[in-house]
């Protein structure tokens, strides 16, 4: 790396200076930046995108490695970071199957409130899509047309029990809709399915749907925040249509459980740091996340707010 | 070799229907109006499995693969000798990792391979020894930024020194 | 023709003295992190996107694209030398690479994957200049059931792949696609045959821990046992002649399987999905099934290397189609670069060569001159991989098993996966000396994971019912021929049994 680093900036003629602020504890090795999805992902592009700030204003003194691990609905990364061998050189970057995963799989022995809350980056809202082609206008044509279709109405998502088919579940329950969900395996297939009008409806969060929004293809015709979205100023809101239902997906960091005090300042201060950065502020401008920044105890608060709504829709799934 | 084909065989079987039992857990139907459960797909292929088994065990009784004609053993005192020194080296190498870290237990795995297995001359087995494993390390944490087990706390004093020389 | 200007452009910024270091160095390093069993072009690219920010953008595409096209090249050099397949898409060339080293002729081996990547790389450069739009939207209309067909496609190919023994290969099949179904169902999200329940089994079982275990260990066993420990691998002299006669050869009884392999590769590689796997394996069949000399294949055909090695690459450039236009990675490092173009501020999508054209041609120039100076590197680097065949096994082969295990450990991360090696390992070499064919299984782990979710994304859609497999226009063709050559070796097996009773 070294090697290759010193030889890019040789070529770019670029001086890069100024250490961070020496912190009591530093890391000793490279610190395993475990990714709770597949290379590809949302949270895989935010994790290689935070490891690009920090490795550009040299901010650590030993590097973040990436290392996906998104098997079973995050189950595999959270089983990993409840064994870590080196609390203090682990860290998660988190979806809301940070809460969903251990609701629905008990038997992994995972308690969440056992972490250690590091930095909450911001949330990524969701909204339903549909293609052009369709011919939907407004939401309420869409609930139409689903009840026409009785039960042949095909929508798509990631996998079963993430958080699309939570977002999707729960509209058909407030509307009385049967849908017929497709899971698959990632947001960018989601997105391409519907481009190519293999499923009719999605949720994609925007930055997954983007693409095909800029060149026309798709619509979004109701947004799951909590106001309405800059991007899109004539989707409404769902608490708008009177359900009081909003949902976002968190992008966390999250350290192992067991991990000592000043390790856990260390990285704090690091994602604070990154968090104000222009790099960071304008990702989350150009990704249309919300911002949220939190401290530590309002994470675990946050928490548990969120492991007792889940606990909700997943019940009301069933 | 006769009483291995059908030993092996039956060995497969056993796994076949092992795999049939964890995939069942799973539901292996069909349900209508959405397709298979979970189980449905690994379930009949681990059925495939065991038909296949039963295909081989056939052959085995009309003798056509030359295996069930063979009366060689399996393992010659050669081939069991092979197999102990170096299946057990690679057994020994693995279970150092954790102990004396990933590249102590390619060194210590190379000094056996090299020297007790292959009968080279000091003169080729220390370079090797020692600069392999360094060379590995170079490659992989400095490089590649691929990091390896470090072994016990013990190994740390060296570690602490290397991680400075490529970070 | 604006796109020819445009490409131009890109092909001279990449011949700028400067970044033509980058090109030599990207495509070096490439070569010798894709020839290491374990590390393919995803570890070289997620190394260096970080750097990128670093760099002008347009000199970080081009180191890029240099790594990308010198790891492909790489993969096909541990195939052939070490006989341990890199990445999933260098198995098809063990077939007859690693016969060919064996005899003494790795050096062929060597030249034809050499040339057969880069007629392949060429050719898939070439048709992504002239309808890379087109192909979009062609590969928009692959759904869950054209995909699935696809697959079975695939598979029909496995059936001329395995030994003479039909009952063993189909067992070989069936058991990669039971391991490809170990972890989670990614259809219900439910945890899946966790063998002996242990944890680790959770997040399932990689194609790379199945395939160092089966060639790495069990492969290199079964060599030492059976050659009784007096193996003389390889002696191929070095020199310049040679090479070019080696060239020679490569053109005669390749020429068929590299044109093969370049176009049918591409078409594969373009679909969401499939990716490079698949096209390698379909390149290595149909040569097969085409060749007047089918009994040659297997045992060192040159046509059985460039084959493979021309699909592989022609696909691995083909991929790059639906990762820019639809946003979908078709591997994994595709899927890096994918978050290098969000980092770099791209939007990857339909409308990505219309308003990006810059990067999108100036990517592809890059491709264009990596691949002329992957194959210069290459042939530069056979003698050193030669010279490396020339130790003695008595330290040849603990340096495999130190590779196998340190390579399978960087891949993974996780020791339980060396366990798994290990034991895959030692199984391998008891199923070797009876005759399993294990390729099969080896490939079906990769395959496995996306035609169970097709299958069954395609059965949700249509409610159950399994005719829309024929009955949508794109997958009916494909499932009738791939049905057809499931059955074809199945009367071919008939027949010879009624001879054989008749003696």
């Amino acid at each position: 790396m070294n090697i290759l680093k010193t030889l890019a900036i040789g070529i770019a003629a670029l001086g890069l200076s100024a250490p961070a602020a020496m912190a009591d504890w530093q890391p000793r090795k490279p610190i395993d930046f475990v990714i709770m999805a597949g290379p590809g992902g949302g949270a895989d592009q935010i994790a290689r995108f935070i490891q690009s700030v920090v490795e550009k204003k040299d901010m650590t003194s030993r590097p973040l490695i990436p290392n996906n691990k998104g098997g079973g609905s995050g189950a595999e990364s959270l089983i990993w970071l409840n064994d870590a061998n080196d609390a203090n050189h682990t860290l998660l970057v988190t979806l809301n199957s940070f809460f969903a995963t251990p609701i629905r799989q008990p038997e992994l022995g995972i308690d969440i409130q056992t972490f250690t809350p590091v930095a909450m980056m911001g949330v990524d809202p969701f909204a339903l899509w549909v293609h052009k082609d369709s011919g939907i206008e407004t939401f309420e044509q869409w609930v139409e047309t689903v009840k026409a279709a009785d039960g042949e109405y095909v929508v798509g998502g990631t996998g079963t029990g993430q958080e699309d088919s939570i977002v999707f579940a729960y509209l058909s329950k407030a509307y009385d809709l049967k849908l017929k969900y497709i899971p698959f395996d990632g947001g960018g297939a989601v997105a391409a399915a519907l481009a190519g009008q293999q499923i009719m409806a999605t949720v994609n969060n925007p930055a997954e749907a983007r693409g095909f929004y800029q060149s026309g293809d798709v619509r979004p015709l109701l947004v799951f925040s909590d106001e309405r979205m800059e991007s899109y100023p004539d989707a409404p809101t769902l608490k708008e249509q009177g359900h009081d239902f909003s949902y976002y997906n968190q992008r966390a960091i999250v350290g192992a459980p067991g991990m000592s005090d000043e390790a856990a300042t260390y990285y704090q201060d690091l994602f604070a740091e990154v968090y104000n950065s222009e790099e960071w502020q304008g990702y989350m401008e150009k990704e249309s996340l919300s911002p949220l920044w939190m401290d530590a105890d309002e994470q675990r608060g946050y928490w548990k707010i969120q492991v007792d709504n889940h606990n909700d829709l997943l019940t009301g799934m069933k | 070799m006769r009483v291995g084909e059908i030993v092996t065989a039956g060995v497969l079987a056993l796994l076949s229907i092992y795999l049939m039992y964890k995939a069942s857990a799973n539901g292996i139907g069909y349900t209508r109006g959405s397709g298979p459960q979970g189980g449905f797909w690994p379930f009949w292929l681990s059925a495939g499995m065991l038909i296949s088994t039963g295909f081989i065990a056939l052959n085995w009784v009309r003798q056509v693969s030359p295996q069930s004609r063979s009366q060689e053993p399996v393992l010659d005192s050669f081939g069991l000798k092979t197999l102990l020194l170096v299946g057990g080296g690679i057994i020994g190498f693995v279970a150092l990792i954790d102990i004396v870290s990933m590249y102590g237990a390619v060194a210590i795995f190379m000094l056996y391979y090299i020297k007790l297995l292959g009968q080279h001359s000091w003169r080729l087995t220390v370079p090797m020894v020692l600069l392999f494993p360094l060379g590995l390390f170079f490659f992989f944490e400095g490089l590649m930024q691929i990091s390896m087990p470090t072994g016990m706390s013990f190994t740390d004093p060296v570690y602490n020194v290397l991680y400075d020389i490529i970070y | 023709m604006e796109i020819l200007s445009l490409l131009g452009d890109g092909m001279l910024v990449a011949i700028q003295p400067l970044n033509l270091m980058l090109i030599l160095i990207g495509v070096t390093l490439g070569l010798f992190i894709g020839a290491m069993p374990g590390l393919g072009s995803v570890n070289g690219v997620a190394i260096l996107l970080p750097v990128t920010f670093l760099v002008p953008p347009g000199s970080a595409i081009i180191f890029l694209a240099a790594i990308y096209y010198g790891a492909m090249y790489g993969g096909a050099i541990s195939s052939i030398t070490l006989g341990i397949p890199g990445a999933s898409t260098a198995v098809a060339t063990t077939f007859d690479g690693r016969p060919l080293a064996m005899m003494g002729k790795a050096r062929l081996a060597l030249v034809a994957a050499a040339i057969g990547s880069f007629v392949g790389g060429t050719v898939a450069n070439v048709l992504f200049t002239g309808f890379a739009p087109l192909l979009a939207t062609v590969a928009l209309s692959f759904g869950p059931p054209e995909i699935f067909a696809l697959m079975l496609l695939a598979f029909a190919t496995f059936v001329g792949l395995g030994g003479d023994d039909i009952a063993k290969t189909v067992f070989s099949i069936c058991f990669g696609l039971v391991l490809a179904t170990v972890g989670f169902d990614q259809v219900s999200g439910a945890p899946r045959l966790l063998l002996f329940d242990l944890s680790g089994f959770l997040g399932g079982i990689s194609f790379l821990v199945l395939a160092i275990g089966v060639y790495g260990i069990g492969e290199m066993l079964w060599t030492l046992e059976s050659t009784r420990g007096k193996i003389t691998t390889t002696d191929a002299k070095m020199s310049v002649k040679g090479i070019v006669e080696d060239m020679g050869e490569t053109a005669r009884k390749g020429w068929k399987g590299t044109a093969t392999g370049s176009f049918l590769g591409f078409f594969v590689g373009v679909l969401p999905a499939a990716g490079a796997t698949p096209a390698s394996l379909m390149s290595y069949a149909i040569t097969k099934m085409l060749s007047k000399n089918k009994h040659e294949f297997g045992k060192g055909h040159v046509g059985g290397v460039a084959a493979p090695e021309a699909g592989n690459n022609s696909a691995s450039t083909g991929s790059m189609l639906p990762m820019l236009t639809l946003g979908i990675p078709g591997s994994p490092t595709t899927a890096i670069l994918l978050g290098g173009m969000v980092i770099w501020g791209l939007t990857p999508g339909p409308r990505l060569f219309v308003d990006e054209p810059d990067f999108v041609w100036g990517l592809i120039g890059s491709f264009y001159v990596s691949n002329i100076f992957a194959l210069l590197v290459n042939i530069c680097a056979i003698p050193l991989f030669i010279w490396m065949l020339r130790m003695p096994f008595t330290v040849l082969a603990p340096l495999i098993f130190v590779l196998s295990v340190v390579g399978g450990y960087a891949a993974m991360q996780d020791m339980f996966d060396i366990w798994l090696i290990l034991a895959f390992g030692f199984g391998a070499f008891f199923l070797r000396k009876f005759d399993y064919p294990l390729a099969p299984a080896v490939l079906a782990i990769v395959l496995g994971p996306i035609a169970e979710p097709t299958l069954r994304q395609s059965l949700l859609l249509s409610s159950g019912d399994p005719s829309i497999f024929f009955t949508r226009p794109i997958s009916m063709p494909i499932m009738v021929i791939a049905i057809l050559l499931i059955l074809m070796p199945a009367f071919k097996y008939l027949r010879p049994r009624r001879t054989s009773a008749a003696e």
